[in-house]
């Protein structure tokens, strides 16, 4: 919708439609995106614009926000990873195993035993994404197929291990600290999640390896003429994204109370929609942390709104696969906009 | 049919009378966002004429022949063909006309055989099925009648170069033709399939083609050219008669300036010896059995035709071509098959060809393309974190010493001239100690004014006691600036030239096979 709306703009006439094709331009479509949602669930659900609803939208985003943070290494370095729906489901039902037969084994330290099962889920999981990192930096497997594959393997795995029935017995501290539990009135997941956003925002910016993505995604070329050891950056990066769709996997397994071989089945295409909506390069090299943790929230506002309006929830999926599509065809008329511009 | 009525026409013209021109081009001109690549030009071709577009990269002739060839739209500006105004819409369109052009990218699908890229979009078919039979005996009378020794049926991307580009040639031919464009046809063929081509070009002369021809080599001006048009900075500057204007006079039209203005005096100063290569050979064998030095304060050429090791020996040096046999030693320390990253470590600095492949991240600003070799060293870091002031900082006075026009350290590098591109791959050069500095075509694609530049760039290095290594396909460049050159072919070191003895003539007489002449 914003692009047909700038779409008559010149840049002789500097009137209101310049400015919003600047600031296309300059912020791509999500602005736009989110006004627009927000002003649609507003007008179609009293409840929507309510403070505890918001916290709520906030609340439910978190899973897909860290998850989209991985995500976002990957597709800096040009890839992407398909796998980190696997990495959810396989931390979930490792991590709830591990943690309920310690916890079997010594009831009466629930404290060490949900540590054990969280470790056990996390490095599984990251595990995961190691294998991906071995496959893509050192076989030059190309992502698409790597990630595919890993994602069926992993998959397989975790059925494999439940048997396809949830994993129970784990101590209901661990559901009531980190999937239900609030701090100041704020859900405790949100905690976990700033706390990944700032490590990533500071990973991303401050340090070498964070230039180093960017470099790698842009050109790999120059990157190794550079002295960048891109083998190194390409395998971290998947670790990396391995490592944070597990943390996602264990808070959703707190929330569930159960360990699942069922979930994240729609991550994979959720975390590319935020990251692509919120503008970065399918092509790599280009994209920023602040805008991919709205571009989670984003999604996690359209699914709660439509939630609220009562839009089933099977055309819930229609409309989150035509947005994808959406921003990328408003990527590209965005990159065309950019080359008629500069200057 | 309408093509083949037109070059009997043409014929027939060509042969009576002082005949009306084949292409007459007026006030062409192509704008780009932020650059005019071509501004008022104006060009005419006689038909049997060889006309020759001379200029430097970047003066816009390349601009000019894909406008012609219909591969680009001009901005302005009228295309008379045979004294009706056209429109070249496509590529297809312009071949229709019978305008067809070869360019240095092919457009050749590689897995396809050579049968099936000659007929690429122009495929005869029968009830809408593919005549195969047909494609492939007209495939054959038309390498036959251009003496290729092609077979239809190879797979493309199984052919050397020189092949590759016969079947670029041979697309020229499927239809009937009357203007041929040639873009630096020899760049990649050797001295017999050179011949060919010239035999060639005289033939078509003959039958009333005019031919566009992009060189940037004198003896091939002499040999086939009728007229010379010069373009410098996309503006129209002369046409002059091919055999009666001396060397020196074309390169002042190009560049608007003297040779002596051009290329800076360097004071060399050869000292201890920093860089050798003995016996090199490449796993792929584009360099075979090679020798080099290069010592402190002075400026080593590496002549030769493209794909004749040149390149290849500095990119086996930097840990880009895996070594078979034979030593690189630095600084008197064996570095033999060390990667990028040890090489810039030691002190070797290899700066690419071609920027937008290998040299820069396009999409990202100056100040994170300059600083990306250095990261991990003060003013760029402190520790394992990034100093980013120290880094605005460095790459700032680098930018303000280089001259970057317009000095925007934060835009991206994509929205920058050629010219200034190449400054910012310069500067990487700069963040760090180096002590061999390997240019590999330094300037492909930039304006004059940068040229000096640059010229003056590595005068300068090599006068602070720096080895250089200048590896380029611009013969004078070579030649004017070096006080030590090896020429290459297919490979080997044909022949290490020493301060006077560096000539054109000296250089050209070890780029070709001898057998041939």
């Amino acid at each position: 919708m914003s692009a047909s709306e700038t779409e008559k703009a010149t840049p002789e006439r500097r009137g209101p439609d310049y400015w919003l094709k600047l600031l296309f331009v300059r912020l791509g479509v999500l602005p736009f995106l989110l006004v627009i949602a927000v002003v649609v669930f507003t007008l179609l659900s009293d409840n929507f614009l309510t403070g505890r609803n918001l916290m709520n939208v906030v609340r439910q985003s978190v899973y897909l926000t860290i998850v989209s943070l991985g995500q976002m290494f990957a597709l800096l370095t040009g890839g992407f990873d398909l796998s980190v729906g696997t990495i959810l489901a396989l931390t979930s039902v490792v991590g709830a195993m591990v943690m309920a037969s310690v916890y079997g084994a010594m009831p009466e330290m629930a404290g060490l035993a949900i540590a054990i099962g969280a470790l056990a889920g996390i490095l599984a999981g990251t595990t995961i994404g190691a294998v991906n990192g071995i496959g893509v930096a050192v076989f030059n497997v190309s992502p698409f197929i790597m990630t595919l594959g890993i994602a069926s393997v992993g998959f397989g795995i975790a059925l494999y291990l439940t048997g396809g029935v949830p994993v129970y017995g784990m101590p209901i501290e661990f559901g009531d600290t980190f999937g239900f539990g609030t701090w100041f009135g704020i859900p405790s997941p949100i905690y976990v999640a700033v706390l990944f956003i700032v490590l990533v925002y500071f990973i991303v910016n401050w340090t070498r390896f964070g230039r180093y993505l960017y470099a790698v995604g842009g050109n790999i070329k120059a990157a190794r003429l550079s002295g960048i050891s891109t083998r190194f950056t390409l395998f971290t990066t998947y670790v990396i994204c391995g490592f944070l769709a597990a943390v996602s996997g264990m808070l959703l397994t707190a929330r569930l109370d159960t360990g699942e071989a069922n979930i994240g089945a729609s991550m994979p295409l959720e975390s590319i929609a935020a990251c692509v909506i919120a503008g970065v390069s399918l092509r790599g090299g280009v994209g920023r942390v602040e805008n991919v943790v709205l571009g989670a929230l984003f999604i996690g506002l359209v699914q709660n709104g439509m939630n609220l309006a009562r839009i089933e929830s099977y055309l819930q999926t229609v409309v989150l696969g035509g947005l994808l599509i959406l921003a990328v065809v408003a990527d590209q008329i965005r990159l065309r906009y950019i080359a008629n511009m500069r200057d | 049919m309408v093509a083949s009525d037109m070059t009997a026409d043409a014929a027939r013209g060509g042969r009576t009378a002082p005949a009306a021109p084949l292409l007459d081009v007026q006030g062409l001109s192509k704008r780009y966002p932020g650059v005019l690549a071509l501004d008022h030009v104006d060009f005419s071709l006689q038909p049997g004429e060889v006309h020759i577009l001379f200029g430097e990269n970047g003066a816009g002739k390349s601009t000019m022949i894909s406008i012609l060839a219909g591969a680009n739209r001009p901005s302005d500006g009228v295309i008379h063909f045979r004294g009706e105004t056209v429109e070249l819409d496509s590529v297809h369109h312009a071949r229709e006309l019978g305008i067809s052009a070869v360019f240095q990218e092919f457009s050749l699908v590689p897995q396809m055989t050579v049968e099936e890229n000659l007929f690429l979009g122009a495929e005869h078919t029968r009830f809408g099925l593919l005549d195969k039979g047909d494609l492939h005996r007209r495939a054959e009378a038309i390498l036959k009648r251009l003496g290729f020794p092609l077979r239809p049926g190879d797979r493309v991307q199984h052919l050397t170069r020189a092949e590759q580009q016969m079947v670029e040639i041979a697309k020229a031919f499927r239809s009937e033709l009357s203007v041929l464009i040639l873009d630096e046809p020899t760049a990649s063929l050797t001295e017999r399939e050179t011949a060919q081509l010239f035999g060639l070009i005289e033939q078509v002369k003959a039958e009333g083609v005019g031919v566009i021809y992009i060189t940037h080599r004198m003896s091939e001006i002499r040999r086939i050219g009728d007229r010379i048009t010069v373009l410098r900075d996309g503006r129209y500057i002369d046409t002059v008669d091919a055999k009666t204007t001396d060397e020196d006079e074309l390169v002042r039209l190009m560049t608007g300036r003297v040779i002596d203005e051009l290329f800076p005096k360097v004071n060399y100063a050869p000292g201890a010896s920093l860089l050798t290569v003995e016996r090199l050979t490449t796993q792929s064998r584009n360099v075979v059995d090679a020798s080099i030095e290069v010592k402190a304060g002075e400026i080593v050429g590496l002549a030769g035709l493209v794909g004749a090791g040149k390149s290849e020996v500095a990119r086996a040096c930097f840990g880009l071509e895996p070594v078979a046999s034979g030593q690189v030693t630095l600084n008197n320390e064996d570095v033999t098959g060390l990667s990028a990253k040890r090489m810039l470590d030691k002190g070797f600095f290899y700066l690419p060809p071609d920027r937008r492949e290998e040299g820069l991240v396009m999409m990202r600003s100056v100040r994170e393309n300059v600083s990306l070799p250095s990261l991990d060293r003060p003013p760029f870091a402190v520790g394992p974190l990034l100093d980013r002031g120290g880094e605005r900082r460095a790459t700032a006075e680098l930018m303000e010493r280089l001259n970057l026009q317009p000095p925007r350290l934060e835009r991206a590098v994509d929205h920058f001239s050629g010219g200034n591109q190449q400054k910012v791959l310069l500067a990487k050069s700069l963040t760090r100690e180096v002590q061999v500095f390997a240019f590999d075509e330094p300037t492909v694609g930039v304006d004059v004014g940068t040229r000096v530049a640059i010229y003056e760039f590595i005068r300068d290095l090599c006068e602070a006691g720096a080895g250089i290594l200048l590896i380029s396909s611009d013969l004078p460049e070579v030649l004017h600036l070096s006080n030590r050159v090896y020429v290459f072919y297919r490979g080997e070191v044909k022949a290490e030239l020493v301060g006077e003895e560096i000539t054109e003539e000296a250089v050209l007489r070890h780029f070709f096979e001898r057998d041939a002449a």
